[in-house]
């Protein structure tokens, strides 16, 4: 079937702000998507908030709203753009759900616009709880039992009828969101209750627990002619109970035979043919592991992220296909673009093994439950390919950047037996090192499994490698017994580590001596069986080499930013994809190494060369081995890229832009002072530290509060603002608890208003696209403070010494291409707080709003180019005539027990963007995009520490005028009400009811403020008690003054009438 | 134990000796199943040949029911990695065991996505596996050039005749080396399945007066089965409708004048894409064949294509014009592969009852 000719314009959905379920392979989608429907002439019209994406450049669609995803702003945009059809399944859940709510309420069909690439019908009966049942009960698929209730009664009732354990699934929600197994009747009204919240339809589905049983997913396509293929099977390590987000996932699966295989993906198709799926499909399993029995566990019928681990498991295209597959092509007629020979009517054959794990986020949030259940937690993943499970596992082990480079690290050694036995019942994170630790012991596979439940297959695997961890440290490194260790991914420091005798470069020369090297295989989708073209590669050992050495032009090497975490995020990828772009129009060779499969970087359409491999030291050496690069780049990929600078320049890699060793010096304490003092800047008064002792005498000697902060990380790793002497010790301690080969920084805490730009310099002159001013005052983490552009508040003479400061700065240290400076402006001076010689997490907001292509031109002065002959003058730029807000997103009602009063340390997994004529607007719009709907009950909590308490007064006046009734504790109270506010008092948690926890958990208020006094993250004080129960009822929460204020001006300019601003236009 | 897989063309792969360290040479080809690999070394067709996985991990549940016949058949077996411990509760054994005690030959610890290539590029060629390590290539060349699978269909073929009960429609299955679930699929469809040996004449299964005829997979080449075509060919002149699959689809091909080729280095695995021309609907095949049959210049009055391979174009089944006939190159009993096609033994059982 040809392309359809009444498809001109579409409008495609993107996802929002990055969250945990919702990451960046819907960046990845809808990117590749995008230009798939590019590429067949449509015209693209594309609505994301999140600023910080690829999809939302104006490279990939014609008209680009970063505007909030709710159903007015899309009926606005969709009445001003005035498109043909609507594609809403590369948004993941968020744009299916905003489709659906569009096409249900007649609005599309009234507006002329055709849901394509899967029907409202079929998003309801994959969707719907009992739509989906009854679709499989008319098959004859099995579904486990289930019911879905509106009620906790119900939800008891039924349970009384099936038995506990039970399962309880929220309708419509992302990422498993409120979510989990319950054993007993009080864990089922706990999660229950929340789980109905959450759900947009009030839903929940209560079903047999099936933990325990094999978890297997299919991804598949179908064409609108009935033809269906499988792209991809992937099996879970971790059995059912597990979210497979959280999951450490193998593809193809392995102890599946034929038969089980089959009867699987004959299921999958089935299920795809009976509810009519256009496009791309995930059906995921349970099949018990010791029969042919099965359930279906749910249908995802849009891309999603397993779709994008399929894609770049297997090299097949998924969202491209699922796009072109949209516009009426057939999977016959669509060719494969890997071999180029075949047709995306195939399904993948894999001759490798791929393996994944969720990248976690319990370093940032040390009081959270690391449990892992049904509701995901993950902020990322990492994806390695091998020619054997081992190597697969061990690459990926060393991608996740955790300090972690095999089996042996989270040291469980110190366990007894019994303890150890104890900690295998525990699923959480740290699993699979515990099974390596029970397997040195000389625990069975039995035990191992009966505990676990994870495949024995499995454990020989570990063994396998716990196996070879003993003969390292027992035998003598022979050559053949180092070939093994290389075949199965031992990385050389280990190997020296285990050994004891030999330093990693002594094992490094003994392999290159014997000429074990690795050697690079490509994905080709068919099993070697057809000449493919691309050059997507990974690597094993005792191989043929595959990967074809090119030297015709110019090579350059860009580092990517691995796993995303918090700290680190989508942004980088943006600014390495474009990086490659620009070096690429540069006529350049260019070469990527990352090892995220969510990411656009990784597609094997964005480099000349894809290496799919881990971002350390050696894994890099081995592929500049090979590919012998004039130059990398690590300014775009984010520390990940940083911390591999030295080791590159020791093997004589040129580092292209700004030079290592000016790194060092924004980063050296020490040499920094220097660079200020020369320039005449000043800084907080500070000191650099190893030691407790040493922290406590600078910290007295500045005076507190001090800000305590290791130096080479990212997102405020580790960051703290300390009052005492005690806190001081508490601090160090944790980031001590990660080796340090850096000293760490105390500094005098500034509380002033924090300023942030990001410059281009060319070695001459700079350039600053724009200057951003941040709502909350310093102390909260730049990642995590409403940022504003242009600054509005700071006047001329700020500006100026702003300007003047970046430029003495970038020359200083001899920048050349990004530069990201933090400033405080405090009493007409402005003083430096950090400079990071390289782009950071603004770099694609500040591109997007000030249409200058930051990277493109950074990229180009690195190669030379001068800012006066790139077209612009030199300087701060002129400022857009209207506002652009970046608001930060956060993830805290995914992560039980976690902190959320933000900090120093940078807790936001994602952003969104609020743009408008005026503040207030793009206040209002920046908030609301972050899903901050408001009001609903106009009912508040303020309880805040006395520091707050004037400007607390304020706040409450101005929500009291909003029409809010106000609860507050007794002090808060009591200062309210003297301040002329009527304001009910309530009483704490530890007083008798009703207190303010009956209020919270009421479902009856809106919003609480709460500002934390010192020493937060004690698990049992009122206000984290407070802060953790209003996330998990759904209620904003606030732990900053100037948040709060901000959320005011927001609400009392709320308008139904947005300005829409086309970004693509700017 | 060391073992080396010697080709024709003098590439060496040195691995490790799995199964019997019995010597052999043999035809080496490839197969992209990523699981099934019992199902591939019990598949009667890989007769004469020593069969590559490019799949590296295998033997990872073992040895179970899963078998397409009594025995493996393959010279020889090559992979990658063979699984430590299979893990499957159905599993009986390992796959090391199962070689030994069927002296089978085999080799793992080699790069078969390079070995694969090389038959890719260069086409299928023969080669020897041994575990000599004082081996002489000269010696060793003519043996390699010399060798041909030849008349393995006599091999493979079942001595005997064999009914399986059913109350359906009565199938005579002409066994070239019939996978079991040829049977099995008309089986369960309620069919009583009559196995004829190979070599059985025309005239004795007529005589058996069966509602339709099922011609089954097989190895080697289809023009060294020349007394089978002929009788194929006057099973073709009677009435009964008749299902082909692969040996079968080509020995119908050869009985009606038709010509087969060899493939550079054929079809085997689980994810070939055939188009079925009546209703331009793809599935996904399980394929196994190193010969083709040609059809250009096909005289429509003889046959039309049914299906071809989206991939290359070959021929992947034909219609016979004016009779109850249809074959098929690929394996819609699947086993090892996806069981999208099974549904042509609905239309062969509709098609015995009488419906075009």
């Amino acid at each position: 079937m040809p392309k359809r000719s009444d498809i001109k314009k579409v409008m495609v959905i993107g996802s929002g702000p990055i969250v945990i379920g919702q990451a960046a392979e819907f960046d990845y989608a809808g990117t590749q998507a995008c230009r798939s429907l590019k590429e067949e002439g449509m015209e693209v019209c594309l609505v994301n908030s999140n600023p910080a994406t690829i999809m939302t450049d104006k490279e990939i669609a014609d008209q680009v709203y970063i505007e909030p995803l709710t159903v007015d702003v899309l009926k606005q945009i969709i009445i001003k753009e005035k498109p043909d059809s609507l594609l809403p399944t590369l948004g993941g859940q968020a744009g299916l759900n905003l489709g659906m709510e569009l096409a249900e309420s007649g609005f599309l069909e009234e507006h002329g616009v055709k849901l394509i690439g899967t029907t409202a019908e079929t998003i309801f009966r994959a969707e719907d709880r009992q739509a989906f049942k009854d679709t499989m009960e008319k098959l004859g698929e099995p579904v486990a039992a289930s019911l879905v209730v509106n009620t906790v009664e119900d939800g008891i009732k039924f349970t009384n009828t099936i038995g506990y354990p039970v399962v309880l699934r929220p309708a419509y929600t992302l990422g498993g969101s409120g979510g989990g197994i319950a054993h007993n009747q009080t864990e089922l009204v706990e999660i229950l209750t929340n789980g109905l919240r959450l759900s947009r339809v009030h839903e929940v589905l209560v079903e047999r627990c099936i933990a325990g049983w094999k978890e297997i997913e299919y991804e598949v396509m179908r064409d609108a002619n009935g033809n269906c293929i499988t792209v991809c099977n992937m099996e879970n390590i971790d059995p059912v109970g597990v979210h497979t987000g959280d999951s450490i996932v193998v593809a193809p699966s392995q102890t599946l035979g034929d038969k089980e295989y089959q009867m699987l993906r004959t299921s999958a198709l089935r299920i795809i043919d009976e509810l009519g799926i256009t496009g791309g499909c995930n059906v995921q399993y349970a099949l018990h592991p010791e029969s042919f029995e099965y359930c279906v566990i749910e249908v995802n019928p849009r891309v999603s992220r397993s779709s994008a681990l399929a894609s770049k498991a297997t090299g097949y295209p998924i969202a491209k296909v699922a796009a072109k597959i949209a516009l009426g092509y057939t999977l016959d007629e669509i060719p494969n673009a890997i071999t180029k020979k075949t047709f995306a009517s195939f399904e993948p054959m894999l001759d490798y093994c791929v393996v994944k794990i969720p990248r976690l986020p319990f370093d940032k949030f040390i009081t959270a439950t690391r449990a892992l259940t049904t509701q995901m937690k993950a902020t990322g993943e990492v994806m390695s390919i091998c020619n054997n499970f081992e190597g697969a596992l061990m690459k990926a082990i060393r991608s996740l950047e955790q300090h972690v480079d095999s089996l042996l690290s989270y040291d469980f050694c110190d366990m007894t037996d019994e303890e150890l036995e104890e900690a295998l019942t525990v699923v959480d994170d740290r699993r699979i090192y515990c099974i390596a630790e029970a397997l040195r012991r000389g625990a069975s596979y039995e035990t191992i499994h009966n505990i676990t439940k994870i495949d024995m297959w499995f454990i020989d695997k570990i063994k396998i490698l716990v196996e070879m961890e003993l003969r390292l440290q027992q035998e003598e490194l022979t050559v053949e017994l180092l070939k093994e260790a290389k075949r199965i991914e031992f990385p050389d420091n280990v190997i020296a580590h285990l050994n004891g005798k030999m330093t990693e470069e002594e094992v490094r020369k003994m392999r290159y001596d014997n000429g074990i090297v690795a050697a690079y295989k490509m994905v080709d989708t068919c099993a070697a069986e057809f000449d493919a073209m691309t050059p997507y590669y990974y690597s094993v050992y005792g191989s043929e080499n595959e990967a074809v050495k090119t030297n015709d032009r110019k090579k350059v090497l860009v580092l990517g930013s691995g796993p995303i975490r918090i700290g680190q995020g989508v942004e980088f990828d943006y600014c390495s994809v474009h990086a490659t772009w620009a070096f690429a129009k540069e006529g350049w060779e260019t070469v990527i190494v990352n090892n995220n499969p969510e990411t656009v970087s990784t597609d094997f359409d964005i480099a000349d060369k894809l290496y799919f491999e881990p971002l350390t030291n050696e894994d890099v050496e081995s592929i500049v081995n090979l590919e012998k690069p004039d130059g990398a780049i690590v300014q775009f990929g984010g520390q990940t890229a940083i911390k591999l600078t030295e080791h590159l320049m020791k093997i004589g890699v040129p580092i292209l832009g700004t030079k290592a060793e000016d790194v060092d010096a924004a980063e050296d304490r020490e040499l920094f002072d220097e660079i200020l003092e020369k320039t005449q800047i000043p800084r907080a008064a500070g000191g650099t530290v190893f030691t407790a002792e040493e922290a406590k005498e600078v910290a007295n000697r500045l005076g507190y509060p001090v800000l305590v902060r290791p130096s080479y990380v990212l997102g405020g790793q580790g960051m703290q603002i300390a009052f005492n002497d005690e806190e001081i010790e508490k601090f160090m301690d944790i980031i001590n608890q990660i080796a340090q080969d850096h000293p760490i920084l105390v500094d005098k805490y500034l509380q002033g208003k924090e300023i942030e730009v990001d410059a281009i310099c060319d070695g001459e002159n700079i350039l600053i696209p724009g200057i951003m001013e941040h709502i909350e005052r310093t102390g909260i983490h730049s990642g995590d403070s409403i940022s504003v552009y242009p600054a509005h508040t700071i006047n001329q003479d700020i500006k100026d010494k702003i300007v003047d400061y970046t430029e003495r700065l970038a020359k200083a240290l001899h920048v050349l291409g990004m530069i990201n400076i933090q400033f405080i402006a405090m009493d007409g001076e402005v003083y430096v707080i950090e400079v990071n010689p390289r782009s950071s997490r603004t770099v694609p907001y500040i591109s997007k709003v000030t249409g200058i292509p930051i990277v493109d031109l950074a990229a180009k002065a690195i190669l030379g180019h001068k800012i006066t002959d790139m077209g612009y003058k030199p300087g701060l730029q002129p400022e857009a005539d209207y506002i652009a807000i970046k608001m930060p997103v956060f993830s805290f009602e995914k992560l039980r027990g976690a902190e959320i009063s933000l900090g120093p340390e940078m807790k936001s997994t994602g952003e969104c963007l609020g743009i408008a004529k005026t503040f207030e607007e793009a206040l209002y719009k920046a908030f609301l995009g972050a899903g901050v709907v408001l009001p609903k009950h106009k009912q508040m909590i303020i309880t805040v520490k006395d520091a707050d308490k004037p400007e607390a007064l304020e706040v409450a006046k101005r929500f009291e005028k909003l029409g809010y009734t106000i609860y507050a504790t007794r002090s808060t109270a009591k200062y309210l009400q003297n301040g002329g506010v009527e304001c009910r008092q309530v009483n704490k948690i530890t007083q008798e009811s009703p207190n303010v926890m009956d209020l919270i958990l009421g479902h009856k208020i809106d919003l609480v403020i709460d500002t934390p006094t010192q020493g937060h993250g004690d698990k049992t004080r009122d206000g984290f008690l407070i802060r953790r129960n209003a996330i998990e009822t759904g209620i904003n929460c606030i732990t900053a003054m100037d948040t709060a204020v901000a959320l005011a001006t927001s609400l009392e300019s709320a308008t139904t009438e947005y300005t829409l601003v086309d970004v693509a236009k700017i | 134990m060391k073992a080396f897989l010697i080709l024709e063309d003098g590439t060496v792969f040195e691995g490790t000796s799995i199964g019997s360290t019995r010597e052999v040479v043999s035809e080496i080809v490839f197969n992209t199943s990523m699981t099934g690999y019992l199902e591939v070394l019990t598949d009667p067709s890989y007769a004469g040949q020593a069969v590559c996985m490019t799949y590296p991990l295998i033997g990872n549940y073992g040895i179970t029911d899963d078998m397409e016949s009594s025995r493996p058949w393959p010279d020889g077996f090559i992979v990658r990695e063979l699984s430590r411990i299979p893990s499957n509760f159905r599993c009986k054994g390992t796959i090391q065991d199962f070689l030994v005690k069927h002296n089978i030959t085999g080799i793992s610890g080699i790069d078969t996505r390079a070995l694969t290539k090389i038959l890719r590029d260069r086409g299928t060629m023969n080669g020897m596996i041994t575990t000599n390590e004082n081996y002489n290539f000269e010696e060793i060349k003519p043996k390699l050039t010399a060798y041909a699978t030849g008349d393995v269909v006599s091999k493979v073929t079942c001595r005997e005749k064999s009914v399986m009960k059913g109350n359906g429609k009565k199938v005579a299955l002409l066994d070239f080396g019939a996978k079991k679930n040829i049977a099995k699929s008309l089986n369960d469809r309620g069919c009583e399945v009559t196995i004829y040996p190979a070599h059985t004449t025309a005239k004795e299964i007529l005589a058996g007066n069966p509602d339709g005829i099922m011609l089954s997979n097989g190895p080697g080449d289809p023009k060294d089965c020349g007394p089978i075509i002929d009788e194929v060919k006057k099973l073709y002149d009677s009435e009964v409708p008749i299902f082909a699959i692969c040996l079968g689809h080509q020995l119908m091909a050869l009985a009606n004048g038709l010509d087969t080729h060899k493939l550079k280095y054929g079809h085997r695995g689980g994810n070939h894409p055939v188009k079925d021309l009546e209703t331009g609907k793809v599935y996904i095949s399980s394929q196994n064949h190193g010969y083709v049959v040609d059809t250009d210049g096909l005289d429509e009055k003889i046959a039309v294509p049914a299906f071809v391979n989206v991939n290359d174009g070959t021929n992947e089944g034909l219609k016979y014009t004016g009779k109850n006939i249809f074959t098929v190159q690929f394996h819609p009993e699947a086993c090892p592969g996806p069981q999208d096609s099974g549904y042509l033994f609905d239309r062969f059982i509709k098609m015995m009852g009488g419906e075009q």
